[in-house]
């Protein structure tokens, strides 16, 4: 028989453990009911970007920035799907969980706060984002990219990143009215990251303009990590890289607490 | 427009023990629309308080300050010794809430989503498949456990947000409208379920818009309208106190009906529209010299109807 629970002599606090425990296990448990179609797409989708740009641009590019095209591209698609794996899910998961399943109206009524829950969403989907995002480079070694070390770190980059752009899909729809709003994110925002992030083509070829907005893009700064962890560290580059995409996780992280905040606490 | 006026803290029920919930002078503001208007109201632990009230009556913001996911704008909160909203996660660890709305994770079983509950509810790893198998079994779904909630009847997906809120034990349950669209078989099914838990000497504050459940499960009833609390008591002390001990209910072509329900005000009785009749309430005390109709006792709904008004706003 289960204890009755007793009151407890001090006030719970932040960010406590059993918390954000109580939300990964949720979201763990759900996910072994579609975990086979998340992993179909994550492995298909690049699959089929590694065939079409490889091999599609790669017999008319051989070499871009030094490197063979398809090395370039199956580096370059890591960030693409970490991207894909976390914006999207943290833009439409939690709106539908807070909208239509009202799934966080239950977890609030438990001794969880607003913070846990977003903290606790935003690591789950970064989770996701480093193990799925591993999966373009596992493709582009079949299609013969040379294995490394550095390699060993692209989960955790894509994690740190995949933090990030979690958090950047929680604020969203932690700001959004409507899910139809989302289209204008998409349009204006992701998807000029997504091609000015030098996935597909190195921004130096592009007017000055776009490669200082480059230096602003926090995928820019993931497809370069995730380059050289392939190819061989940058020294300070790399930590100016890491630092920009802490950076940004940190400042959506927060601004997503206080979007969800208003949006859940009335 | 409600006819009576709102409680205050001194004329709340005598309470003794401890109190579960205490709430004084709480308001709470959309814009221009005041939701809770300066509401008192005391739950004694192990006793079931009805809160009473017509749509748009702020019973559902009431349950909502109460695990703090609507903030008060005035008033003071206590739940289980706990000062909300400052303390509400401690009071959120011994409370069990079953909401209006189904919010069940409809991919998961039964026992999946009971299990996911013992974590959120901080359920130590050797009690919790205790903790889910009591849960099944005061819910009645042991037969059920392996059973995906999308395809749970509407009465199994009520009583799995039952059991789900009684996973950990918890002092205090919220029940907010709890069988709202169920047909009347399942309602009787969880009033049974609910009376379990209130002979277990579980506290529980339960809103609801049906008379006869908050009649038949609540020691008090809270009447609310418009944000206020207009009466509070046993639901026979309400009764007696505002539409006395019997009622005669006249029908008649809508006409005829005005002019005996004026003659009676004028007379002063209290009346009730009933749709195709109107009822004259008290006349046990009217001399004899009321209009011919059916005579029947007085009845919660009476008195509902007298203090929250006989329109819908």
């Amino acid at each position: 028989m289960a204890a009755r629970a007793e009151p407890r002599p001090r006030r719970l606090g932040r960010l406590e453990r059993p918390a954000l425990q109580g939300v990964l296990i949720r979201e763990f448990v759900n996910f072994s009911s579609y975990w086979r179609s998340t992993t179909f797409s994550s492995t298909i989708d690049p699959t089929i970007y590694l065939l079409a740009f490889g091999f599609g641009f790669g017999s008319l590019v051989s070499q871009v920035g030094g490197y063979d095209y398809v090395e370039f591209v199956g580096t370059g698609t890591v960030a693409t799907a970490v991207l894909f794996s976390s914006a999207f899910p943290a833009m439409f998961g939690t709106f539908i969980k807070y909208k239509f399943q009202r799934t966080y109206d239950a977890i609030l009524a438990a001794p969880v706060d607003t913070e846990e829950l977003v903290t606790a969403e935003a690591l789950w989907i970064a989770t996701r984002a480093g193990v799925y995002g591993s999966v373009p480079m596992l493709v582009a070694i079949v299609f013969g990219l040379d294995p490394s070390w550095g390699m060993l770190t692209v989960p955790f980059i894509g994690f740190v990143a995949g933090f990030g752009w979690a958090s950047f899909g929680i604020c969203i729809a932690g700001f959004a009215s409507s899910i139809e709003n989302f289209n204008y994110v998409i349009s204006a925002v992701l998807t000029p990251l997504f091609l000015v992030a030098g996935t597909f083509f190195p921004l130096d070829g592009l007017p000055r303009w776009a490669q200082i907005a480059g230096a602003f893009n926090p995928l820019h700064h993931c497809v370069e990590l995730v380059r050289h962890a392939a190819f061989g560290w940058e020294g300070a580059a790399d930590l100016g890289h890491l630092a920009a995409i802490v950076v940004f996780g940190l400042v959506t992280w927060r601004v997503a607490i206080v979007a969800m905040t208003r949006k859940l606490v009335d | 427009m409600p006819r009576g006026r709102p409680l205050r803290a001194g004329i709340l029920p005598l309470v003794t023990g401890e109190l579960a919930i205490r709430l004084r002078g709480v308001v709470k503001r959309y814009g221009a629309i005041t939701a809770v208007d300066g509401l008192d109201l005391d739950v004694p632990e192990g006793t079931c308080v009805g809160l009473l009230g017509p749509n748009g009556a702020g019973k559902s913001t009431t349950m909502r300050m109460l695990t703090a996911q609507t903030i008060a704008d005035e008033g003071e909160l206590e739940v289980l010794g706990h000062r909300l909203p400052g303390d509400s996660k401690a009071a959120r660890a011994q409370s069990g809430v079953v909401p209006q709305l189904d919010n069940l994770d409809v991919t998961l079983t039964v026992e999946q989503n009971l299990r996911v509950f013992t974590y959120l509810y901080r359920i130590g790893k050797q009690d919790r498949q205790a903790a889910i198998e009591r849960a099944l079994g005061v819910a009645n779904l042991r037969d059920r456990r392996d059973t995906r909630v999308d395809r749970l009847s509407g009465g199994m997906r009520r009583r799995l947000l039952i059991a789900r809120a009684l996973v950990h034990r918890p002092r205090l349950v919220l029940l907010d409208e709890p069988t709202v669209g169920l047909d009347p078989q399942v309602r009787q099914e969880l009033w049974a379920l609910i009376d379990a838990l209130r002979a277990e000497g579980t506290t529980i504050l339960m809103s609801t818009h049906y008379i006869e459940e908050a009649a038949r499960l609540a020691d008090t009833v809270l009447i609310m309208a418009h944000g206020r609390a207009v009466a509070s008591g046993p639901p026979a002390k309400l009764v007696a106190e505002h539409a006395g001990r019997e009622a005669v209910e006249v029908y008649g072509a809508p006409g005829e009906l005005a002019s005996i329900e004026a003659e009676a005000i004028a007379a002063g009785l209290r009346t009730r529209r009933t749709g195709t009749s109107v009822s004259l309430l008290g006349v046990e005390g009217a001399n004899g010299d009321t209009p011919a109709g059916e005579r029947r006792p007085t009845n919660l709904e009476d008195v509902f109807v007298l203090l929250t008004g006989e329109e819908i706003s």
